[in-house]
């Protein structure tokens, strides 16, 4: 095959994983819902958000952390150490908390989605319920695209909050910030709607996009050893660029416009 | 008991998030204006309104009372109309009442100040729509500096 | 004699590659058909193309006189309720317990009580042996034990067909010795439609009622044990002799072997 071909070739295949993954997502969304699909929601919120919930503290408290020390060293400059509480406040509502929850959720549930589903697919659990007369996409893949698409924002959420009080730990009790500035000048400059509410709604687009990711490439793996290793890697890299490109076009629509 | 504890956790987790959210909301957030409720128009002309921004806050010896609606240039004379609601249980301004715009700390933000006048006869109080008569402008710190050099040249002189 | 499924001049190919060629067989109802034939042959996939995964290129396949073929996505749904299949590995769910697996179609398809439930799985795990298993996860199973335990889960609905994927490989003696066993008497007991797709000769004549041989994407013998057995075939006789060599030849297609070591590049 000459490159041309071969370029012409695998674009028409991307195409058509794009349609594939879009078959699957109206599948696995309008698939008729059953009052027992809640309990399997929840199960999988416990497996994709209660599990990442250590990981999302931890790395929302040092993040808190690291910027309110880094912030402090130039606002002090200025003599405007008051201003941490909004620069630490607005930074995690706005960017970080959505975007680093929804990087860590790819590492930590994205690719563990991915190799379940593609595990399922291998050892023809897939093909058994499909068998037994049950839709793997209502009774495997709806469960799992709920539960990510609920369990993200849930997350980012704790890990702001999280990080504005690390920010204050390091801040206020160790840097010697006054703890009324922290939070007053945090609470005159940052709007419930427009901060918390698109730093949410940001962060329910990712929950989307990562999760949808990761289950199609699980749903669409080459049932090996290799084609598994190949889809967990896959979906850690596209959703990951997919979020900081959307997380760009998101921030232009929020905040870029005045 | 497996699935017990999944519930368990998952109630641990949703208890955990709205924590989160009361924190944001709460301590975080700027909810006093969230919720704008009933509020009534004033408008003020200004000669310069500085870096006034929508959203900007009317104070009244700090308590907020209303936010900066919309600016604009008012079609004949070219000066700056700011647009000011106000809520409506602090309804009962004077006529006299003046505004000024002022900057919170060196680096702050610029908010509107609102000075309530003297009440007395013949006075009535402010309605919806009115425009109010005594606005004091944005202080620009060229137009300061340059002030200051222009004094201290006429005083020099003077002397 | 009633046919419960009927292949009829059936074409498949996978990408380029041709797997059957015309095939037609039938399975008669109450009876244990096997279909044999060498490895990498499309065995599963006839299982699957029965099952409604696959779309054959031509040709129909009929479930208890409806077209599997052309029924709509929720007519298959309802005609699988009446099939199932015992996958090679057994595909149990791995995050569930023995007892969860076999429940799993009983909670999905029905509304039964938990108790009502809970007898019927009891009943059909005492049935192949695992009752006392029942709180195991498949993991802990060996491939025997896992393999019955898929049974039990298959029959779990008490289906008409039941398809059992290869069910010998890889088995010890005793293993296989167990589930042939099984496969019987499910199909006599249960009054059950059986398909059998298996390469391992001797366990399948002893059980078999009827026997398809696929060879090279086409139907080579068909028969009784002992038909086969007594068949003039030499392909048939290559295969139950297990010969190496013969009309199934010992090489994949490729060129001479002097050609590719001294002819001339061309």
């Amino acid at each position: 095959m000459n490159p041309l071909q071969s370029l012409g070739a695998g674009t028409i295949d991307k195409i058509a994983a794009v349609g594939r993954a879009g078959v699957m997502l109206f599948g696995a969304i309008f698939a008729l819902p059953k009052l027992k699909n809640v309990a399997l929601t929840i199960k999988q919120i416990h497996v994709v958000g209660v599990q990442s919930l250590l990981i999302i503290i931890v790395s929302g408290l040092f993040i808190g952390m690291v910027m309110a020390l880094q912030g402090f060293t130039i606002l002090v400059d200025y003599g405007a150490e008051g201003s941490l509480g909004p620069m630490v406040a607005l930074s995690l509502l706005r960017e970080l908390g959505p975007v680093v929850t929804a990087l860590l959720f790819a590492g930590r549930a994205g690719s563990a989605l991915t190799a379940e589903i593609g595990l399922m697919k291998t050892t023809e659990q897939l093909s058994s319920m499909e068998m037994m007369a049950v839709d793997p996409l209502r009774r495997v893949i709806a469960p799992r695209f709920w539960a990510g698409f609920i369990a993200m924002p849930m997350l980012a959420v704790i890990f702001s909050a999280v990080g504005i009080l690390g920010g204050h730990l390091v801040g206020v009790d160790w840097l010697g910030v006054d703890a009324g500035s922290y939070w007053s000048l945090m609470q005159s400059s940052v709007e419930l709607g427009s901060d918390i509410g698109n730093g949410v709604l940001k962060s329910l687009v990712f929950a989307v996009v990562v999760t949808w990711i990761a289950i199609f490439k699980g749903y669409d793996s080459t049932p090996t050893s290799e084609g598994i290793s190949k889809a967990t890697t896959e979906t850690v890299v596209f959703s990951s660029l997919a979020v900081l490109g959307l997380d760009f076009v998101l921030t232009a629509l929020m905040f870029g416009i005045e | 008991m497996n699935k017990y504890k999944a519930e368990l956790m998952v109630g641990v987790f949703i208890a955990l998030t709205i924590g989160a959210v009361l924190l944001l909301a709460l301590k975080v957030a700027n909810q006093s204006m969230t919720t704008e409720g009933d509020t009534y128009t004033l408008y003020a002309k200004f000669d310069n309104i500085g870096g006034l921004k929508e959203r900007s806050a009317v104070k009244v010896g700090g308590v907020t009372i209303g936010r900066v609606t919309s600016i604009s240039l008012d079609k004949q004379d070219y000066t700056p109309v700011v647009e000011l609601s106000i809520m409506r249980q602090y309804a009962e301004f004077p006529e006299t009442s003046s505004v000024s715009i002022l900057t919170s700390g060196l680096l702050g933000e610029q908010y509107v100040g609102f000075q309530p006048g003297f009440a007395f006869d013949g006075i009535a109080n402010l309605k919806d729509g009115d425009y109010l008569q005594d606005t004091k402008s944005a202080l620009v710190l060229e137009d300061l500096i340059g002030q200051f050099l222009f004094n201290r040249g006429e005083s020099d002189s003077g002397e | 004699m009633d046919n419960l499924v009927t292949v009829d001049n059936l074409t498949f190919s996978r990408g380029d590659r041709l797997i059957y060629d015309g095939i037609s067989l039938s399975v008669p109802k109450g009876k244990i058909t096997a279909v044999m034939g060498p490895s990498g042959i499309g065995k599963t996939t006839l299982l699957k193309l029965i099952g409604g995964q696959l779309e054959p290129a031509k040709g129909d396949i009929l479930f208890d006189g409806d077209s599997i073929v052309s029924m709509n996505r929720s007519r298959l749904y309802k005609t699988r309720r009446r099939m199932s299949m015992l996958f090679q590995s057994g595909a149990l769910f791995t995050d569930m317990s023995v007892h969860d697996n076999v429940a799993f179609p009983l909670k999905e398809h029905t509304n039964l009580d938990s108790d009502i439930i809970d007898t019927i799985v009891s009943l059909k795990l005492q049935a192949v042996g695992l009752r006392g298993a029942s709180r195991l996860m498949p993991s802990e199973l060996s491939g025997g034990m896992a393999r019955r335990a898929a049974l039990a889960r298959a029959i779990a609905l008490d289906p008409d067909l039941i398809m059992y994927d290869e069910p010998f490989a890889g088995q010890d003696p005793i293993s296989m010795g167990v589930l042939v066993k099984l496969i019987r008497q499910l199909n006599d007991a249960l009054d059950l439609t059986s398909i059998v797709v298996t390469h391992d000769v001797n366990e399948v004549l002893t059980i078999a009622d009827h026997i398809y041989i696929l060879a090279d994407k086409k139907v080579i013998g068909e028969g009784t044990a002992d038909e086969i057995r007594n068949s003039d075939s030499e392909l048939v006789q290559q295969f139950l002799k297990g010969q190496a060599d013969g009309p199934v030849p010992f090489h994949y297609p490729s060129d001479e072997l002097e050609a590719s070591l001294f002819g001339e590049k061309s």
